[in-house]
């Protein structure tokens, strides 16, 4: 287990590193910098600017400062928000997107997992084509699409929720549906593939000849091994999820990390670019990792030899 | 993995595609939506960037039977002609990727051995990469350039492609036939564009008839941030962009584009589905 969490670990620090560069390489492509849209900066201001973020320096110079301080947990300032740092900017927004990303999950868990594993006990009936169906708009249907609709129906049609906003706590509603519902779909989906490749087998067939009860063995013996392939895309998900999305947070006007993003990105702020990518990939390979330690504890044949 | 294939494998394939109602629904969408984009300047008399300030915002009318937009363009003009660059995008950035994935997997696994784990790990290392925010980078470094797009999308989805086509092609090589061609002193690059990888092809058209929607979801949620297509052209993403912008005033500007891109996504989805069911008859529904 420690041969393989290490093994693990050390293939991290390639993937960081090319993320890193390629994002520091592609941000600086660009024509311009940062203050050249300013116009009411004078160019004496805007060379002071580009003197005291370091934008002068060679591009390697500016690449070995910024892996240096990175190694030691420092972001930089960002350039668009004065005074502030990414590192502070983090903090600030993270928790919105973590509380944002864990509700969405509870309505995806909430709706996938009873509507796959229902759909399995019952194949090829109503009791799978409706959910299944159900799962295919949510696929569908984009985020981008849902969650307007859903503003549109709720907000201003019948006017239960805001349209926008995060500060009640019926903010949170509409986000999380949005946000939750396509992987709600993938979870059912994956669910009920999982379930149905564990129920045909001599295991099951073993424990209902046992005359143990229908609900211990989906509850108990089929559930276990079913849901193998949830689990192994509940990494990559929640990473996704709690990273905040672009459009949800967007179209909500939430301010969190995905927000953050696309503003930075609009505005060449390249320190908090460059930041929320570092902090994101990092976040999606511990969960990838823990994902991996969770399946290989559910499953012992993982462990051997890897 | 099919160690042995019928007589016509594509006659096969076809009767079983049949079968399945929800992939020809698909297929008859698709064709419907892709004759609506290429007739379009024959279906509508109007321009897509013709404004009408004194029609701005009309409801659906016998008119303009899905309504103008707030600048009076019409609703269903700037639908087909969205239509015309969301299926473009789709078509043309699957097809880069294709190219890339398909050469780049038949080589890894023609080559085999250390080619082969170097060209895989990179490949592993690229998966871990955040593609979609390189994709917006680009986009708002190079500006919002459409061959760019096509370039960035596809160049972001063939990993899989890659994945797939060389696991094909490291168990399609061992078989006698291609021994046999090798004995006749055959150049590599032409056994594997003549012989190998035609043989892959029905995993390949599969995995690109899944990918067309993915791309195309990444071209209008680009397109939703502001980030792909730009007015006064149009594309599905921006009109929902649009529309969302006002749909308190102009609901059917939002409700139209958004059914649109759903049944497309729809269409593409079952056909996906249907093609892999009818090629992998193990993987079919039980």
């Amino acid at each position: 287990m420690l041969k393989f969490l290490t093994r693990r670990l050390l293939t991290m620090i390639p993937v960081l590193w090319a993320t890193v560069t390629l994002t520091f390489v592609l941000v600086r492509l660009a024509p311009g910098g940062p203050f050249t849209e300013e116009k009411q900066y004078p160019q004496q201001a805007i060379d002071q600017l580009n003197q005291h973020y370091g934008l002068n320096d060679s591009l390697p110079k500016q690449y070995v400062h910024y892996l240096r301080n990175l190694l030691h947990g420092d972001l930089g300032p960002s350039l668009k928000y004065q005074n502030r740092s990414v590192n502070e900017i983090i903090a600030e927004t993270f928790p919105v997107s973590l509380e944002l990303g864990l509700w969405a999950l509870l309505v995806a868990l909430l709706l996938g997992l009873p509507a796959g594993i229902t759909a399995s006990l019952r194949p090829n009936t109503a009791l799978d084509y409706i959910p299944m169906s159900l799962a295919m708009i949510g696929i569908c249907v984009p985020a981008f699409v849902l969650g307007p609709l859903l503003v549109l129906a709720f907000a201003l049609g019948l006017g239960w929720l805001n349209a926008s906003g995060w500060d009640m706590p019926s903010d949170r509603i509409l986000p999380a549906i949005t946000l939750g519902s396509a992987y709600a779909a993938y979870i059912a989906r994956l669910s009920r593939a999982g379930m149905l490749d564990i129920l045909p087998q001599d295991f099951i067939r073993t424990a209902r000849a046992k005359g143990l009860r229908e609900s211990r063995i989906i509850g108990l013996h089929a559930l276990k091994p079913g849901i193998f392939p949830v689990v192994s895309f509940l990494g990559p998900a929640v990473a996704g999820l709690i990273t905040g999305s672009f459009v949800v947070e967007t179209i909500f006007h939430i301010p969190g990390l995905g927000k953050m993003f696309v503003m930075g990105a609009f505005n060449r702020d390249y320190t908090l670019v460059l930041g929320l990518v570092v902090f994101y990939s990092a976040l999606v390979i511990v969960f990838n990792t823990l994902v991996d330690v969770v399946l290989a504890s559910l499953n012992p044949r993982l462990r051997v030899g890897s | 993995m099919t160690a042995h294939q019928p007589a016509s494998p594509w006659k096969q394939m076809w009767k079983r595609l049949k079968r399945n109602r929800m992939a020809i629904l698909g297929i008859i969408i698709l064709a419907i939506l892709i004759s609506a984009a290429i007739l379009a300047p024959v279906l509508t008399p109007y321009s897509y960037e013709q404004q009408d300030l004194i029609l701005g915002g009309t409801p659906p009318s016998f008119t303009h039977f899905l309504g103008t937009d707030d600048l009076g363009r019409d609703l269903l003009t700037r639908m087909l002609y969205g239509g015309r660059i969301s299926l473009a995008v789709g078509l043309c950035a699957t097809l880069v990727s294709l190219l890339i994935g398909v050469t780049y997997g038949a080589i890894s696994g023609y080559i085999g051995g250390n080619v082969d784990n170097v060209m895989m790990r990179m490949v592993d290392i690229l998966y871990a990469l955040p593609f979609t925010v390189f994709v917006i980078i680009l986009m708002v470094v190079f500006g919002r350039n459409l061959l760019l797009l096509f370039v960035a999308i596809g160049a972001v989805e063939w990993l899989t492609m890659a994945r797939i086509v060389r696991g094909q092609v490291l168990s399609i090589k061992q078989q006698p036939y291609i021994k046999a061609v090798s004995v006749l002193g055959f150049s590599h690059t032409r056994i594997v564009s003549r012989h190998i990888v035609p043989n892959v092809i029905g995993p390949v058209i599969v995995y690109t008839t899944l990918t067309i929607p993915r791309v195309m979801l990444l071209e209008s949620f680009l397109s939703f941030l502001g980030l792909g297509i730009q007015a006064p052209q149009s594309s599905w993403g921006l009109l929902i962009r649009d529309g969302a912008r006002m749909m308190e005033t102009y609901p059917w500007l939002l409700i139209y584009p958004g059914i649109v891109l759903s049944v497309t996504l729809f269409a593409l989805n079952f056909l996906g589905d249907g093609l892999r069911d009818a090629l992998d008859p193990r993987s079919t529904r039980q």
